[in-house]
Formats: structure tokens, sequence, C-alpha cells
């Protein structure tokens, strides 16, 4: 990755109906926050020198509930480089033509739609209302608009969700022919009313064994439909995979704007205040938006290298030789045996099965890095 | 020195809860021992675990003042697990004081200590507490007694150790009934020791009972047990507060401090006697015998050597349980025990948690079996996991117990069906009345120390009392049941059990484990097995997901932070074989109580 690459992060903490699995910052009852919010948007980058950004991404929230001038305007005070890429997050409910049109023509090039299932029942369990014949809608006016990258995100492994209905579920996603699918596993995350409910006995939780059939069900699908794995959740048409997100994953650097956003630049990370009160105030007073920060040190940046890394097509650089190569060079071969990874040229990257089992990948090659009191699992 | 025939020596023997400690302190209060402003509750039971379970652990003496006479009152312990120490308190006394709750009736362990109290020709003052409750019975109670003990009911007074009521005409009654000791001061010394605690600045104190000569300040001692010679540092008697003299008579009760830095150097049942001119050793010595036995380890593997002085310091407290390093793969690195019962297990276990703040990880409780090998060689073995394999098996021998259980009649039928369970034969069924019943088994001691005095108090609402006394070995058809993860033995989990009961502990342990055991990257099967044979079967399914679904921009540091997490309990891991378990995981299988 060349180091020209810079990203920008913006947050739209805004929703129409909150669904039930969602733990991002996002708020239904801020409608009259808006204007505000996207004034100091504004604000905060222009008072920051930002390099030309090669992607940009609005995430929320839901950023299409802004007025597309709102958005717009926000994009316009960007300073980009020449073919930047440019996401917008978008609820197949709340977009139309006229709007996708604004963002084209404001340069927004790529757009991602909340699908999340085909199955009207699968969707009710999810919390969510719309009706999936507006994700086809939806996807034709983008197109329409001459906006031609678009993602689908999809989830399974929701409690009452059959493999038929995941097979549905793809196969009406793939009938759109998006270049991009994320495909994500229903996750019970704290403080989300899915936690309440399952805690509560109310909703059944998801079922680890589920999902993985349907992960292996999908990256089936998708791959023979041509669209390639590569992120532990991603596919892609070669060539349209998200390169913002890649930066994520590759560790490059972005800058976060709004409420909430966090921002990576050379081994700083950074998380901005949570609320979008907070970060309007902020703005307003001059006071830089950030709520904390860390700094990796040499080890930590290793470790977060390899937890990133390991999740992508492109995999992890084996060890050259040193003192602790061997340990790691132990580790792989162990991963190997077990069928989690593959040597690919100099690199080391996840089998199918490896891909579900990654927190068990990286731990143990976190443990093989780790000094030599690390022997687990290299017996 | 006063006169011999103004001393009497007396223990008191009552149940838990009769109100021994509750009388022991109106004694104090009455005699003017104790100043009222000092006087508190449980005034001799000076451990925390003694205060909180209502309990003697320790003996303790004091020295009264009543009516012209001096009483020496020895509180013993109580309970089962200490009955050799019980005979060594009557073994100091001429009387004791039967203290019966008037609303229950005597119980199992009273009526047995009273026996013991019997066979060393004590005279016996009976004595009803709680008349003042309205439920007592003084009158069932009293024909109780007459009937199992042959104390005439007329002879029985009547008291209330809360009120004070009748306390002083039972004073009066000890002074006038229990014969004053005999003794000829210029005798060559012979005295007894009948408990010794460790003080971290004195050393060993010893209670002891002089019977003829005289132990003087500054005497060269010989401790015939122990083999050893040590200078009286300082003699004394308590008021209970601890006040030297120059020298304790023939009847005369009190402490002893010789310099002595480990209580295993002044054993229960020692005698003492002069270094220059010995006497001979009072008959009834016996080494303190571990019947019940736990591997001990630390929760936390770090803790292993604090553990060690741990067990070293407290032993100078209690010489009575013995402990010896052991290995398990499952645990790690502890410590094999031998306890004389499942309450002194428990204590040693709650002093070591609490006393020097560890937390420990208890084995089941197993006993000792006798084992007679095809070659002909005689084995020992405490340790399930050290059972040779059953073709090297000639027969096994198990400890037997007589179990003695006081209950009201309603509850025979329970109490019956639960000894059969536990491999129990009736050898005797006496009515002490028409609502009391003594019933008498022969039992493993193996099935008393699972859970036997839990179902017991269970099944009859605690209105059930229980003795028991060591009634010999037996040749048992006993199994020795392993737990294998992943076709390896984890010997935490091995156990040896009546086989007719392998099946159940089999099922039972993998089901727990199964559940315990988090999925690994291949299926692991846990077995039961007898020998060679696989008993019980059940199958940690391998995992096939774990992996963070999304992981983007904001949620790289909480991942990251999450997986470091996840590496370092993977680092705390036990490795059976393959298997990664966490320690936790055998600390819960080996909870019985779940």
């Amino acid at each position: 990755m060349s180091a020209a690459q810079f990203g920008v992060y913006v947050h739209i903490p805004f929703c129409a109906a909150r669904c039930d699995y969602c733990d991002f910052a996002t708020w239904t009852d801020r409608g009259h926050l808006v204007d505000d919010y996207v004034a100091a948007c504004v604000r905060d980058i222009e008072q920051r020198a930002l390099a030309p950004a090669t992607s940009v991404f609005f995430g929320g929230g839901t950023p299409s509930l802004l007025d597309a001038a709102q958005l717009t305007a926000i994009l316009d005070t960007i300073a980009r480089a020449p073919d930047a890429e440019v996401t917008v997050e978008c609820n197949p409910d709340s977009i139309d033509l006229t709007k996708l049109r604004a963002y084209a023509d404001a340069g927004v090039n790529r757009v991602s739609f909340g699908v999340q299932s085909m199955r009207a029942h699968v969707l009710a369990a999810l919390g969510r209302t719309h009706d999936p014949d507006n994700v086809a809608r939806a996807v034709d006016a983008a197109r329409a608009a001459g906006i031609d990258r678009v993602n689908l995100d999809l989830i399974y492994g929701t409690p009452g969700e059959t493999i038929a209905d995941w097979e549905a579920t793809l196969d009406a996603a793939l009938a759109l022919e998006p270049g991009h699918i994320s495909a994500y596993a229903l996750t019970v995350e704290p403080g989300t009313p899915l936690a309440t409910a399952v805690a509560d006995g109310a909703r059944a939780a998801p079922d680890d064994d589920d999902q993985a059939t349907k992960y292996e069900v999908a990256d089936e699908r998708l791959g023979a439909a041509g669209l390639v794995w590569y992120e532990v959740s991603n596919w892609a048409r070669p060539g349209d995979e998200c390169r913002h997100n890649l930066l994520y994953w590759e560790g490059g650097d972005y800058a976060a704007i709004g409420c909430a956003a966090h921002g990576h630049e050379a081994g700083r990370r950074a998380w901005n205040v949570r609320t979008p009160e907070r970060y309007v105030d902020a703005i307003a007073r001059g006071v830089s938006p950030e709520a904390g920060h860390e700094v990796l040190d040499g080890p930590g940046r290793c470790a977060e290298r390899l937890v990133l890394g390991i999740r992508t097509a492109a995999g992890i650089k084996l060890p050259g030789p040193g003192a602790d190569s061997s340990r790691v060079a132990t580790c792989i071969t162990d991963l190997a045996d077990l069928g989690l990874v593959t040597r690919v040229d100099d690199r080391v990257v996840l089998t199918r099965r490896g891909r579900l089992l990654g927190n068990e990948a990286a731990t143990r090659l976190l443990a093989a890095l780790d000094g030599p009191s690390a022997a687990v699992g290299t017996r | 020195m006063p006169g011999l025939e103004r001393f009497r020596n007396f223990s008191i023997v009552a149940h838990v809860d009769h109100g021994k400690s509750t009388l022991a302190d109106r004694i104090l209060e009455l005699t003017g021992a104790v100043d009222p402003r000092d006087m508190r509750a449980q005034y001799l039971d000076s451990m925390d675990l003694e205060r909180e379970r209502g309990i003697t652990i320790k003996a303790q003496n004091v020295r009264l003042h009543w009516d012209d006479h001096i009483l020496h009152l020895i509180d013993t312990p109580g309970h089962v697990d200490f009955g050799y120490e019980v005979s060594r308190s009557l073994a100091a006394c001429e009387g004791a004081l039967l203290l019966v709750d008037a609303s229950q009736g005597i119980e199992a362990q009273t009526l047995a200590n009273c026996y013991l109290a019997l066979e060393h020709d004590l005279t016996i003052v009976a004595a009803l507490n709680k008349i003042d409750l309205p439920a007592a019975e003084p009158d069932r109670v009293a024909g109780e007694i007459e009937h199992v003990l042959g104390i005439p009911a007329s002879e029985i007074l009547h008291i209330s150790a809360k009120t004070g009521e009748g306390v002083p005409a039972l004073l009066d009654a000890l002074v006038a009934r229990i014969p004053p000791p005999t003794g000829d001061a210029d005798a060559p010394l012979q005295a007894l020791i009948f408990d010794s605690i460790y003080d971290a600045y004195r050393g060993v104190v010893s209670s002891v009972r002089v019977f003829s000569g005289t132990l003087s300040t500054g005497a060269r001692l010989r401790y015939v047990q122990a083999k050893a010679v040590h200078d009286a540092e300082e003699i004394g008697v308590r008021h209970p507060a601890p006040t030297p003299v120059a020298a304790l008579g023939p009847g005369e009760v009190g402490y002893l401090i010789a310099g002595i830095k480990d209580v295993g150097q002044a054993r229960v049942g020692e005698t003492v006697t002069n270094a220059v001119r010995p006497a001979e050793e009072l008959p009834g010595y016996r080494d303190p015998k571990p019947m019940v036995f736990c591997g001990l380890y630390p929760v936390d593997g770090d803790e292993y050597a604090e553990l060690r002085e741990s067990l070293e310091k407290l032993r100078l407290n209690d010489s009575s349980f013995t402990y010896e390093p052991e290995t398990s793969g499952a645990l790690g690195f502890g410590f094999r025990c031998g306890f004389l019962g499942l309450l002194h297990m428990e204590i040693v276990r709650e002093r070591l948690e609490r006393e020097y703040d560890l937390s420990l990880v208890a084995t089941a409780p197993n006993v000792e079996y006798q084992l007679q090998l095809v070659d002909g060689r005689i084995e020992i073995v405490d340790n399930p996991s050290a059972m040779p394999t059953p073709n090297e098996i000639a027969s096994i021998e198990e400890p037997y117990v007589n179990v003695t259980v006081l209950t009201p009649t309603e509850y025979i039928g329970p109490i019956m069906e639960l000894c059969q369970q536990r491999r129990g034969e009736m050898t005797r069924m006496d009515y002490l009345s028409e609502e009391r019943v003594e019933l008498v088994y022969v039992l493993p001691l193996a099935e008393i120390v699972m859970d036997f005095f839990d179902q017991l108090k269970s099944r009859t609402r605690g209105y059930a009392s229980l003795d028991y006394e060591p009634a010999g070995y037996r040749a048992s058809n006993l199994s020795k049941v392993d737990v294998l993860l992943n076709n390896v033995p984890v010997d935490a989990f091995s156990t040896i059990v009546h086989r007719d009961k392998a099946y159940d502990y089999g099922k039972r342990m993998t089901e727990k484990l199964r559940e315990l055991i988090p999925r690994q990257l291949f299926d692991v099967p846990i077995q039961a097995a007898v020998g060679g044979r696989i008993i019980a079967r059940e199958t940690v399914k391998a995992k096939r997901k774990d992996v963070i679904a999304k992981c983007y921009g904001g949620d790289i540091t909480r991942k990251r932070k999450l997986l470091e997490r996840q590496k370092e309990g993977k680092k705390r891991m036990k490795q059976i074989g393959r298997v990664e378990v966490p320690q936790e995981a055998f600390v819960a299988a080996l909870r019985l109580d779940d």
C-alpha cells in the first residue's frame, strides 16, 4: 500500500429507528441537532488541514437520513485526491433517485445499503422495518444516478432464520449484481435491546454452529458468483474492494469527523466524544472533540498489525529469522496442521475454517509473539 | 498449696447448641472469674471459627472458686472428629457435667462422650438446660437419660444457662458429688498434656493436669513420647487470665510453657515427668491418625509457596493433620492432606483461607485403602490416582465405622433408607423413649465422607444426630473410576467407589465436565473408565466459529484488547494433553454440592 493513502471517516449519528442488535453511536430523537451537527462537521474539517483524501466514508447511524444538501456540504469541505473513493451508507427505505443524483454530483461514487435480510420474518426478528423490494429499487436508483459501486450489507444467523432463508437472501442479493457484499454474523452486543431480550430468555441467542454453516454457504455462493473473499466478512468483485475499509486492516491513516468517530495517524489512535451534543459543543467552543487516544509501542503495533492483517486475504507476513521467529514458525505450523492457515508465498493466510476460527488463530499467534512463557499452543 | 479435698475437676459434655458455652459464661460470672464489664459471649471460645460455628475446637481450662472450693472447668471439643482429644480431656477430670437441651434430648455425640466418661470412671452430674423454653420437656428428656445412662431422673438438675436459674445449685452439686482428686505431691511427677496451642510469642502453651508429684517452674522435664527434655519456663493457672504460679501439685490443672516451637513435640496425651526422677508414662497415648484425605491446591498456581508456608505454620498449631507435596496434571502443584475427619478437614481448609488469605481448591475427600496385591505385597493407598491397575490387585479393604444415630422416631424410615443406600448394615435399634430411638449401623467410612452429614440433616430436618467410631477394615468390591479427557486421565477426578456406584459417578462427572470445558478445535471425548472399560462418555463438540464479525476503524482498539485478554486467558489454561481447560472448570467440577 502506498503511503499516500489517506481516509476521512464522517460519522452521522442519526437514525429513523433503532435496530435491536445495533450498538453504534446513533440516536433517533436528535433531529433538532442535525443542522448544528452538519455545521460542526464542516467547521471541524475546515479547521484541520487534512491531506487530500483518497477515500471518504459516511457511516452511521444513517447518513442517508440527511438532506442531500447537508451531506454534500460536508463532502464539499473535504479535500480529495482525483480518484477518491467516496462511500455513503444508505437505508434502502430513505433513499431515492433525486438524493442519489445529488450525491453523485457531489462526488459520491459508492453506496452501501443496509439490507440485512431479504426475508421479511428475519427482518422482523432483527427489529428492522424495510420492505425487501425497496432494496432492488434502491440499487436500480443508485445505478440510474450513475453510482455503479454498490455494497449490500447482510446479516446471518438470526434465530429463526433457516439455511433456506439465508440462501434465499444470498440469491436475492446476488440477483442485484452488487460488486461487493459484506456478510456479518449476528452478534449480541452488550447493552442492546437484543442483549436484554436474550438475557431475559425472550429471544434465543445466535448459535455459533448455525452461523458457521451459513458462513460456509455464503462463501460458496458468493465465490461462485465471482465475489472473492478479501476480509473475514467481506467479498468483492476483483478491483471492487472497499479501499477505505482496507485502510483499517492495513494500518493506514484516517481522520475522524463527527461524534464517536475514530481516527488513526502513525500509531496514534484517537476517538471523539460519543454524543452529538458534546461534539457540537466542542467545535463551537473551539476545543478538540477528542475524548481519548492511545499510542502503541512497538510490540503493541505488532500485535495490532497481526490481529488486523490476519483477517484479510493478504494475511500476515511470515516472520523473518530472529530470536522469536522459531516459536512463531512452530505456531504457524501447528495452525497449518489444524487447517486454520495456509502459506501463500511469504505470507500466512487464513483458510475458510481459519476465518471462522479467527480469534483462536490470532490469540495463538499473539501468544507466540510474547515472551518465552508463551508456550501454550505450540506443543 | 490447698489440700486436695478442695479441688474438683470436671468437663462439660454437651451437644452443639445445647448451651455449653452459655453455661460456661454464667459460671465465669457467678464465680467472679470474669469482671462483668469484660464479659462477652462464648468467653472461652477464642477462635473466630469457634464463635461463628458455635463449636469448641480447642480444649480450654479455667480455675474457678466456689464455696471455698477450687473448680477446674475443662472445656472440650464436642465433635466426633476430635474423639481422642475429648478422651484426654476427660482423663484429666474426676467428673463430667452432662448438659442436655430439655427441648431436644440427648444427642449421639453427647451419648458417646458420656460413655467415654463412664469408661474413665468419671462421676456424671446431669443437668437439663433451657428449662425456660416453652418447648422444654424436662420429664421426657430426663426419662431418656435415665433409660440410656442409668442416671436416676430425680438426680438430674434443671437449669437455664441463659437466665442463670439453677446454676448455683448445679455448682453446689458438682462440689458435692464429684470426688476430689488424689495423688502424692512427693511422688515422681506425672502430668498429662490434654491440649497444646502455638503462641507466636511464647511458643507452645500446653494445658496440663498433674496426677502425682509436683510440676515446678524451672524444673527439667522429660516429654516421654517426644523423647525430649525441656525446662519449665512458666507454669500457671487460668482465672481465666493466665497467672503464673511456682508449682502445680497433684490434682491441679494449669498451663505449661517450656520453650517448645512445635505442637507436634507436645502432643495431646503426652506424659510430662521429671528428667532426673522420671515416673511411668500415663496410659492411653495414641498418635493422631488421619482418617480422611484430600488434595489441597492453590487456585492460583503462584500461591503454591504460600500454601506450603501456611501449612507449616498451621501445623505448629495442629499436629493432627498431615500433608505432603503432590502434583496433579489438572490442578498443578499442591498437597495431599490427611485429617481426623470431615469437620477437621473443613476447619483446616477454612483456617488456611481465612488466616493465611489463600484461595484453595480441594479434591473430593477419600479414605485410606489397604490393598492386597497379586504379588503378595500389601499397599496402603490414600490417593485414588495412586491406585494400582485392577489386574495387580488381589483385594481391597476399606475402613468401616460404627455409626450411632439418635433420632425422633418419625425419621427412622428415611434414615434406614439412607444407610442402606450407603451400604450400611444395621446392628442395633433401641428406643430411648416413645419418641426417640437409637440406630446403630456399620458403614464404610467412605460413604460418610461424601455427604452423609448433609443428607442426614436434610432427611431429618436437622433432628438426628450422629456419632461414629472406627470399626476396622473390611474387604469391599471397590473400583477405581478414571476420568479421561481426550483419552488422557485427569488425576483430580479419579475416585474409588463401590462397583455399583461407579456408573453414577462416571455419568455425573462426565456430564459436569462437558458443560464446563470450553469447545476446542477438535471433538473432545470425556470418558469415565473402570480398568480399561469405558462406562460413560460425553463429547465436547469441536468449536466451529469464534471470530469477531466486524472490525472497522472504531473497533480496532477494543478488539485488539479483547484478543490480548483472550491470549492471556489462554496462557492460564491448564493443558491436559492437547486440551486447554481453564482452572475454574476443574474447580467447579470438584464442587460436591452442585
